[in-house]
């Protein structure tokens, strides 16, 4: 049944077991075509393999397609539509404002509380949102994995690029709040010389001088994404198997928020323990934003280095975990 | 033209059935059971999928399967439901691995297990042609080229900026394969994707289908449609139980086939949930039997055949003025006859509620081959009871029609014949 071919013998024997060995290309096979075809070789795989990116890039018109689409169909058939995206972080920075700001008086490093709260719910909501969604994506998509081949990594990445739209919405509103409270995000005020003993002389020798603080935010939301892709990695993964996920994250979202300084600042740590907080990398990106747009005390230093490994280690443990489990994605979903 | 373009060797791919024993439990040990599971099923989830092994009930979906298809050849996969096409097919396409052996393929696959997969109800014709196509492989560039074309396939140009969502099921059909049928991949793998929809779609598909078979392109194709299958492919290739029991020309592997079939020659229809009808009578078994009485696999050419169409009632109660129909299709989808009982005697006055309804062909007009055809019930004029498109495969054996010592040829075009005369007349004289 396998000797149908109507190739020659020669070639026929030539090709057979340099491919069955599984030891590389059946050169004389391939030099021989006029344009060479691409080639795939399809068998089990097991244990852990390492993750194909480069398959990323070529499928790279595929992650525009489906981004787009998330974007076009997020708020189709609601009522408020794209403004969802502004409403959330703004309520929650109301009931904040009332609940810790005002009533429980948490500190907010010399910044009104409203922006202050709100400059840290910008990221996090971003990167709540695209963990909410990363994970439940696969089995959303089931039918997809079922019946198409593609690098499943999309799936789980574009549902996180979508929600940059909603996060740039909310940056705007983000933006009229500093305009409304006079903070410029291209002044900082610094004092030149501050000896604890004696307030007066700081608040004499402080000086405005532009910042540029803002050309960090960039990496900032990269952070985020890379955070908000690796805990999605993991976590959709692992849904397509164990639904038990699903009820996970909101749960997992809830206490994390209250692990991040956004209702209250990271200032409230004294030195060896603030930089240990960084092994949550939110601390890094909601303290950063706070550094880079409103002035506070928080540049990156130790704390966000620690913020930015630990991402990474998630990102490249969730790659090789996501990619281990791929291959029964289809079976499985 | 003879360079491989998939080769297969010893495939095998095993799935695991659920995973509960079967054996009772004490109320005890489900309890300790419930308390351990979790952390069983947490392990296994750091392990990967190769753990679970011991504790669960498997089978082999496909075993030692080993194949190579040039480039230009059409082959079709045929076999049972669960004789592991679908999953041969799933492990070309890379939707699924293999658990043994291997799969090469040379060049790009286009694979079309499903219409319209990805579409998205939200979003508008046009916008869902450009992520269909995206989904199936197809550059941007070269969907804003075939656009228009891929409209007027579909036949949607009016609704092309109207979500999907208020498409009917025909009309998301058609924009699903309109956008499919304009890849170009050096290999295609198509499932039984024309199942679906009306006769003058599946006619189109087919079409579609047989001009890209025509251009040299390698195409693999998965169909219960034995016309369709033996008008496009070249090559059978019969599964039976996750194996191999048949490689070679079509013709010869579908003979396999219905011979397989014919052990059990009626054909079931009690388990067919795809019929439309308000079900208070329902077909349960088509059975061929020749000018003997004696239960035949299929018929031939101008012989006597006779069709029995066993049915029950719901409601266990007889019905009146009944009307039923079968109509045979030909390799494209075109009706060829339907015998018809208000045409032929006047509806059934009456009708037990469990029985027969026999139906006498005395000379068989059609040409050998493998024809479709769907049942139909109704109390007239037109009060649907159950109707199945689909039911099944006539296989028609060569036989001498006219009577006259010559035997219409297998690869004659698949037709009807009639009774009728010829005769010759010379111009410069009377008549002979």
């Amino acid at each position: 049944m396998v000797q149908n071919t109507v190739q020659p013998a020669s070639e026929q024997q030539s090709s057979l077991p340099a491919t069955a060995n599984g030891a590389g290309t059946s050169v004389p096979d391939i030099i021989r075509k006029p344009k060479p075809l691409a080639r795939v070789r399809i068998e089990p795989e097991r244990g852990w393999v390492a993750p194909r990116l480069g398959e990323l890039w070529e499928y790279r018109e595929l992650l525009f397609f489906l981004t787009w689409r998330d974007i076009k169909v997020r708020y189709k058939q609601t009522i408020f539509g794209a403004s969802w995206a502004i409403i959330q972080p703004f309520f929650t920075m109301v009931v904040f404002s009332l609940f810790f700001g005002r009533l429980a008086g948490v500190p907010s490093d010399n910044i009104p509380y409203p922006i202050f709260s709100y400059a840290a719910l910008v990221p996090w909501t971003f990167f709540s949102n695209g963990l909410t969604q990363a994970s439940a994506s696969l089995v959303n998509s089931s039918k997809l994995i079922t019946k198409v081949y593609f690098p499943r990594l999309i799936i789980p990445v574009s549902s996180i690029i979508a929600g940059l739209v909603d996060f740039c919405l909310a940056f705007i509103v983000l933006l009229g709040m500093m305009l409304y409270y006079g903070i410029s995000p291209l002044q900082r005020e610094v004092a030149l010389l501050s000896i604890p003993a004696v307030p007066l002389l700081e608040s004499l020798t402080t000086v405005t001088l532009p910042s540029y603080a803002m050309i960090w935010l960039p990496l900032l939301l990269l952070l985020a994404f890379i955070t908000s892709l690796a805990v999605g990695l993991w976590l959709s993964a692992m849904n397509v198997q164990y639904r038990d996920i699903r009820y996970i994250v909101p749960f997992l979202l809830q206490l994390w928020m209250f692990a991040t300084p956004i209702a209250y600042p990271s200032s409230l740590l004294s030195e060896p323990w603030r930089t240990i907080y960084g092994i949550n990398p939110m601390t890094g990106v909601v303290e950063g934003f706070r550094w880079a747009l409103l002035g506070t005390d928080t540049q990156p230093g130790p704390t966000i280095l620690v913020s930015a490994l630990v991402a990474l280690a998630l990102l490249v443990s969730g790659m090789y975990y996501f990619r281990r489990m791929e291959k029964s994605f289809a079976d499985v979903v | 033209m003879s360079d491989l373009a998939v080769q297969v060797k010893d495939l095998g791919k095993r799935y695991r059935i659920g995973g509960t024993k079967t054996r009772y439990k004490t109320l005890r040990s489900s309890i300790a059971g419930s308390l351990t599971a979790p952390v069983k099923r947490l392990g296994h989830a750091f392990q990967g999928e190769d753990s679970a092994n011991g504790d669960h009930s498997q089978f082999w979906a496909l075993q030692d399967i080993s194949f190579s298809v040039n480039r230009g050849e059409v082959v079709g996969i045929i076999g049972h439901n669960g004789a592991g096409k679908s999953t041969l097919l799933k492990i070309l396409s890379r939707i699924t691995l293999p658990t043994r052996g291997f799969a090469e393929i040379y060049g790009r696959v286009g694979s079309l297990l499903e219409v319209g997969t990805g579409f998205h109800p939200e979003l508008t014709g046009r916008e869902n042609i450009f992520l269909n196509g995206a989904i199936l492989g197809m550059t941007r560039e070269e969907i804003t080229r075939k656009l228009d074309e891929i409209i007027a396939f579909a036949e949607v140009e009016q609704f092309i900026n109207t979500p999907v969502k208020h498409y009917s099921s025909g009309m998301g059909l058609r924009l699903g394969f309109a956008v499919a049928a304009h890849l170009e991949p050096e290999i295609l793998v198509v499932d039984e994707v024309l199942a679906v929809g009306d006769a003058a779609f599946q006619k189109k598909c087919l079409g579609k289908m047989g001009e890209v078979a025509k251009e040299g392109r390698t195409v693999l194709f998965v169909s219960h449609n034995m016309a369709a299958v033996s008008a496009l492919c070249t090559r059978g290739i019969l599964l039976k139980k996750g194996q191999i029991v048949a490689d070679g020309p079509v013709n010869d592997v579908i003979s396999r086939y219905m011979e397989m079939n014919a052990a059990n020659a009626s054909i079931p229809l009690s388990d067919r949930t795809d019929r439309r009808g308000n079900g208070r009578f329902r077909f349960t078994n088509v059975t061929f039997l020749n000018e003997n009485g004696e239960v035949v696999p299929g018929g031939v050419s101008g012989q006597p055949l006779t069709i029995v169409l066993d049915y029950v009632a719901a409601d266990g109660k007889k019905a009146r003025d009944v009307d039923a129909f079968i109509a045979f299709f030909g390799s494209f989808g075109e009706l060829l006859f339907a015998p018809h009982v208000r045409l032929a005697r006047g509806a059934f006055d009456e009708i037990p509620p469990k029985g027969q309804m026999i139906c006498r062909i005395p000379k068989l007009p059609l040409t050998p081959g493998y024809y479709r055809f769907s049942l139909e019930m109704g109390i007239s004029p037109d009060y649907l009871i159950d109707s199945i498109e689909d039911a099944g495969t006539l296989f028609v054996e060569p036989g001498d029609f006219y009577g006259t010592g010559y035997l219409p040829l297998r690869q004659h075009m698949k037709a009807v014949m009639v009774e009728h005369q010829w005769e010759i007349v010379d111009s410069d004289h009377t008549i002979v």
